[in-house]
């Protein structure tokens, strides 16, 4: 792997910049691999490079069935943070978010993590009353949280409209300082370069079409490029886990939906935070070029056409005006949807399956970019030990019969 | 946007309506008798197909009644729509 540096930089700029490698990429799969993962979103990628560095496999693919970073990690709004209610979600959630403040020197490549806090703002008495149960039970879990009033929301969110008269009033909220965001595509390409210079090959336009067994084991994946042999295959395909490991044979809790996203035209510094509604659903941020990210709620029906429909624009972007006139007459450039796996209580699923061998990752909903770091670490971990990672344990698939659930969703009124 | 046609009220735009999920999900009992396992199925493992999906909506704003849909999840395409109780057509996909 080449280096990057600022000395590497300006000798690259003294030969035209032509000396630069290609980072990672095969075009034709191996007859087999000691693993296999399925899918080069960000935790599907991470897991290859923690298979690598922490567990010295050396032959592992990543298979993509289009390009790596092209399905919820390079559509996220790249929201980072570790405010959960529950002992299990902060200690895994915080992990990821230690992980993420190292990992552009780990990886040798800037991914642009900028951890400008995150603000949960409070429309009533009762949020705020929600407010301060949610702080508090983020200080027991030993993570830090401020609750702010009305005035100091208004100091750090100087556009928002916190008058008496606005129609959606603001009481106070809370804050994360060490929320934040990072760049999508950075995350995805730099944990990709980082497992290819670990001998992992990365094939693109590489769709898995279905998996073959011998006596009750996994034995290796049949793909749009060939059949591969490996003793240990691990699905990370977000929004169409379902449809994958049904050819396994395998049914899960997951429930497919599009969440949409929207990016403005850019404008000067006008928000150097993350604000989040969760009431309303509608949240931003600016991203270095100047665009408002905005975020919103689900299309609450099932879905697997990577396109939102209308009514969630229009909700979310009536409320933003609402708290924000000042964007009032900012044009939108682009307007997407991802399909995200969503799980009953809202928590994600690392786990062995009913097939020996066959690994899941999934269930991340719309909040699975910041647990990429932890989620690749944790999984990488079961694919290698054949047991869940500590960390990783109680958000296995024995939740679903036990009923000890981690009811993020109820509990915390998370939106994304 | 989602077109829907309410059998009580005729052609509707989305937002009118709330989707209640999966239709034709049998409850297990008598409930003495129904295993952890049987439950589980159930509660959380139903099928989530990339394709004709059978679901219950209510036109929340309308004539406030609940009616079945069969809708292609890739599409959104809706292949039929039929009052509850109702059995589905077979579809030929
Ligand atoms: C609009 C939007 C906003 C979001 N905002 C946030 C946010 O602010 N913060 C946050 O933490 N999370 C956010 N999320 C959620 C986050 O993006 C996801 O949880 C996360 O990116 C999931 O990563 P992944 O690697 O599991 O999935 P993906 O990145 O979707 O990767 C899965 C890959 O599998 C591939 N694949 C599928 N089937 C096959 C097959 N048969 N063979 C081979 N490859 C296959 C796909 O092409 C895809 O590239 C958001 C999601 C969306 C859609
Ligand atoms: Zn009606």
């Amino acid at each position: 792997m080449q280096r990057y540096s600022l000395a590497a930089l300006l000798r690259h700029g003294l030969n035209g910049h032509r000396g630069w490698q290609a980072n990672w990429g095969v075009e034709q799969p191996q007859a087999s691999y000691d693993a296999i993962v399925i899918g080069g979103g960000g935790h599907g990628l991470a897991t290859a490079y923690y298979l690598a560095e922490n567990h010295g496999l050396r032959r592992v693919a990543v298979l993509e069935k289009g390009w790596i970073g092209g399905g919820n990690t390079g559509r996220n709004t790249t929201i980072i943070r570790s405010n959960y209610l529950f002992p299990e979600s902060a200690a895994f959630y915080d992990f990821s978010v230690k992980l993420y403040e190292k990992l552009s020197r780990t990886l040798n490549y800037n991914i642009m993590f900028s951890q400008r806090g995150m603000i949960l703002l409070a429309h009533s008495r009762h949020d705020m009353e929600n407010v301060s149960r949610w702080a508090s039970a983020m200080h027991l879990n030993g993570i830090d949280a401020e609750i702010l009033d009305a005035a100091r929301v208004k100091k750090l969110v100087p556009i928002i409209d916190a008058s008496p008269s606005a129609r959606i009033p603001i009481y106070g909220g809370m804050n994360q300082p060490r929320g934040g965001s990072a760049r999508h595509d950075a995350v995805a390409w730099g944990y990709a370069r980082a497992a290819a210079a670990r001998g992992v090959d990365i094939v693109q336009n590489c769709e898995v079409l279905g998996f073959e067994t011998a006596a009750g084991r996994i034995s290796g994946v049949v793909t749009s490029k060939g059949t591969i042999a490996a003793p240990k295959v691990a699905i990370a395909v977000a929004g169409h886990s379902s449809a994958l490991a049904a050819k396994a044979g395998i049914e899960l809790p997951v429930n497919s939906y599009a969440l949409q996203a929207f990016v403005s035209e850019p404008v000067k510094p006008m928000l150097d935070t993350v604000v989040l509604s969760p009431a309303t659903g509608m949240y931003f941020s600016q991203s270095d070029k100047g665009e408002l990210v905005i975020g919103g709620g689900l299309d609450l029906y099932a879905s697997y056409a990577q396109r939102g429909n209308f009514p969630t624009v229009e909700k979310t972007v009536a409320a933003m005006v609402d708290m924000f006139p000042s964007v009032g007459r900012l044009r939108f450039m682009r307007q997407w949807a991802g399909i995200v796996d969503v799980v009953h209580d809202s928590s994600p699923i690392i786990d062995r399956t009913s097939v020996p061998g066959l690994y899941i990752n999934c269930g991340w909903g719309t909040g699975g970019f910041k647990a990429i770091p932890a989620g690749g670490w944790t999984f990488a971990h079961t694919i290698a030990h054949d047991d869940p990672h500590p960390l990783a344990k109680p958000f296995g698939f024995a939740r679903f019969t036990s009923g000890a659930m981690i009811d993020e969703a109820a509990a915390a009124g998370i939106a994304h | 946007m989602l077109l829907l046609d309410c059998p009580f009220c005729g052609v509707r735009p989305e937002i009118e309506f709330a989707c209640g999920g999966r239709s034709h999900v049998q409850r297990p009992g008598p409930p003495e008798q129904v295993s952890d396992e049987q439950w589980s199925a159930y509660l959380f493992f139903q099928p989530n197909p990339k394709g004709l999906l059978r679901e219950r909506w209510r036109h929340v704003v309308g004539c406030g009644l609940w009616f079945n849909v069969e809708r292609d999840t890739v599409t959104h395409a809706v292949t039929q729509v039929y009052e509850m109780g109702a059995a589905p057509a077979e579809t030929t996909p």
